[in-house]
């Protein structure tokens, strides 16, 4: 028996295979086609204090091997996932974890603040790399002093469970995944998607209607494994690893890169009971190579 | 449980070609799903790398005496003639049934069904459904040429079916708005799918005539389950999933 259990910073995961945000709805969508509890957890969509309606479509192009999306965090705000949300996903028994984006510090706060009020919301991932919105997300995410600045602010209002979602359209992530540490984040998830852009050369058109947006899917997978690597070396807090996972081997490839759990994202639309499958063939796999614990795996590359 | 979304595996029992339409008739393993009119599937591209995403596809019509279901494809990219160069005995994989379809009449309603091009699909299996709620479909289909308007005779067999053609090879010339079938009758409801603009035509004619009306649409889509928020429609209520909310809407909740 192959103990899959993954202990990160006072966040317990039954195994190490969690949904990533924006790909997996609130979970529910899902519902018919997989166990949610067979999961280690699920990152729901990005909230928001307020409201917000998203860009213009069209907001998705697909790419080889990958996919554009230029959504722009459409969601109700926190108070009506604090009131008509929360209330459906609250008794599922996986970590249903919160991702976080804001424009000001202060929303991030103030978002933050009403989160840490849940009790069955064990962490909160901080989204400070939404490439798809003017003010904020990704401004934070892309400099050191950005990033000090959102996540001391959260730290002081979040008690639980704190991820920073790191994006990869920086010159060197490593620096920022050591200012998140240095601020009190729990755990750095990453990547979140890179900067692309899509042309119709028939009508001579941007495919977006944000002409640039972010790039994910299994195209992105080899850029996010180094900067795992990367970032594992740099920081002593847990990495979680996602970019462009679709299968076990994927997600083991992460593990050994240094990741301590992993998120399947755009995989998700391809077969929607990937993330299940992936969580049974990391056991496999450990089977196989002699693993007692799936998270033996973590930084496990041979050199 | 019956209405769950599932993964199924279809295997292709009958494959006809129209031009670049392909008819495909597919058997399930297990018992078919709950199917409304409307109700689309996510097909699985396995066959060509530079496929990525599922492809969304309306079902044409279903036989739940057989276990069947069959869908109409155009080829017009790299995803539906990857779909389209499937063989018999070949097996599609789908993500199934998928949002919210049309709203059967009720006994007695005067409805007219609008197809335009390959949008005249899930308008057989809507027919047949209306049929059985003792509702007489009249369909009024339009292409650019006759040869673009396929399995005629299977809407013949259902219901009264008018025709316009842009080259005039069949049925009226012109544009399904111009059928002189506006001047001559009535209806109560009115159910459209086919190009956005021709959509947006007879909303516009459905709205002057005050006829209650839905349309169906193909917004370019991620996911196909409400999740990824790529599909959205500007609507009354802001912008919605047309994969989920939808595709088909009454055009009361539209911004047309």
């Amino acid at each position: 028996m192959v103990n899959e259990i993954i202990k990160l910073e006072g966040l317990t995961l039954k195994n190490p295979v969690m949904t990533a945000s924006g790909t997996f709805g609130y979970g529910l969508e899902y519902a018919d086609f997989i166990n949610l509890e067979d999961l280690g957890g699920v990152v729901v969509k990005g909230t928001t204090l307020h409201h917000r309606e998203g860009n213009p479509y069209p907001r998705m192009a697909e790419t080889p091997s990958g996919m554009l999306n230029a959504v722009g965090l459409q969601n109700k705000g926190v108070d009506y996932f604090v009131q008509h949300i929360y209330p459906a996903i609250k008794d599922i028994k996986t970590n249903m974890i919160v991702n976080v984006s804001g424009s000001t510090i202060d929303d991030y706060v103030a978002a933050a603040e009403k989160i840490n009020e849940l009790d069955n919301i064990p962490a909160i991932e901080l989204n400070v790399s939404c490439p798809n919105v003017k003010q904020g997300g990704m401004a934070f995410g892309i400099t050191c002093a950005g990033i000090q600045q959102v996540v001391t602010a959260v730290r002081k209002a979040y008690k639980k469970h704190l991820i920073v979602k790191l994006s990869p359209n920086v010159g060197n992530i490593a620096e920022i995944a050591v200012a998140a540490e240095s601020c009190g984040a729990d755990s750095v998830s990453l990547i979140n998607t890179l900067l692309g852009m899509a042309v119709d050369a028939e009508t001579r058109r941007p495919k977006l209607s944000t002409v640039s947006g972010g790039l994910s899917g299994a195209c992105v997978k080899p850029v996010a494994l180094r900067m795992v690597w990367q970032v594992y070396k740099a920081v002593k807090i847990p990495v979680i690893g996602l970019g462009g996972i679709s299968s076990a081997t994927d997600a083991v490839e992460f593990m050994l890169a240094g990741a301590s759990a992993i998120q399947i994202g755009t995989a998700n639309f391809i077969d929607p009971a990937i993330s299940v499958k992936v969580a049974r063939g990391i056991v496999e796999y450990c089977e196989r190579h002699g693993f007692a614990n799936v998270s033996d795996l973590t930084g496990a590359l041979q050199q | 449980m019956k209405n769950m979304k599932t993964i199924s595996k279809l295997e292709i029992i009958i494959k006809k070609c129209y031009g670049n339409v392909v008819f495909f008739l597919l058997r399930g393993d297990s018992p078919l799903p709950d199917i409304t009119a409307g109700q689309f599937v996510q097909m699985r591209v396995e066959n060509n790398p530079n496929v990525y995403l599922r492809r969304p596809i309306s079902i044409h019509d279903v036989d739940y005496q057989n276990n069947t279901v069959s869908f109409l494809i155009q080829e017009i990219g790299e995803g539906t003639c990857s779909l389209g160069a499937l063989a018999e005995g070949n097996a599609i994989d789908v993500v199934w049934p998928l949002g919210k379809g049309f709203t059967i009449a009720n006994k007695g309603d005067k409805v007219l069904l609008v197809g335009g091009g390959i949008g005249i699909a899930p308008l057989l299996y809507l027919g047949k459904k209306l049929k059985e709620n003792d509702v007489d479909p009249v369909f009024l289909l339009g292409g650019r040429s006759a040869k673009d308007l396929v399995r005629l005779e299977e809407y013949n067999g259902i219901g009264e079916v008018f025709i316009t053609t842009n080259d005039g090879t069949l049925g009226e010339k012109g544009f399904v708005t111009q059928h002189t079938l506006w001047n001559d009758r009535s209806f109560d409801r009115c159910y459209v799918c086919g190009p956005l603009p021709m959509m947006k035509a007879v909303a516009g004619m459905a709205k002057m005539k005050n006829v209650w009306c839905e349309v169906s649409l193909e917004n370019l889509m991620a996911c196909g389950l409400g999740a990824c928020l790529c599909c959205v429609e500007n609507t009354v209520d802001g912008n919605v999933c047309v994969c989920k909310e939808g595709p088909v809407f009454n055009i009361n909740k539209l911004l047309w």
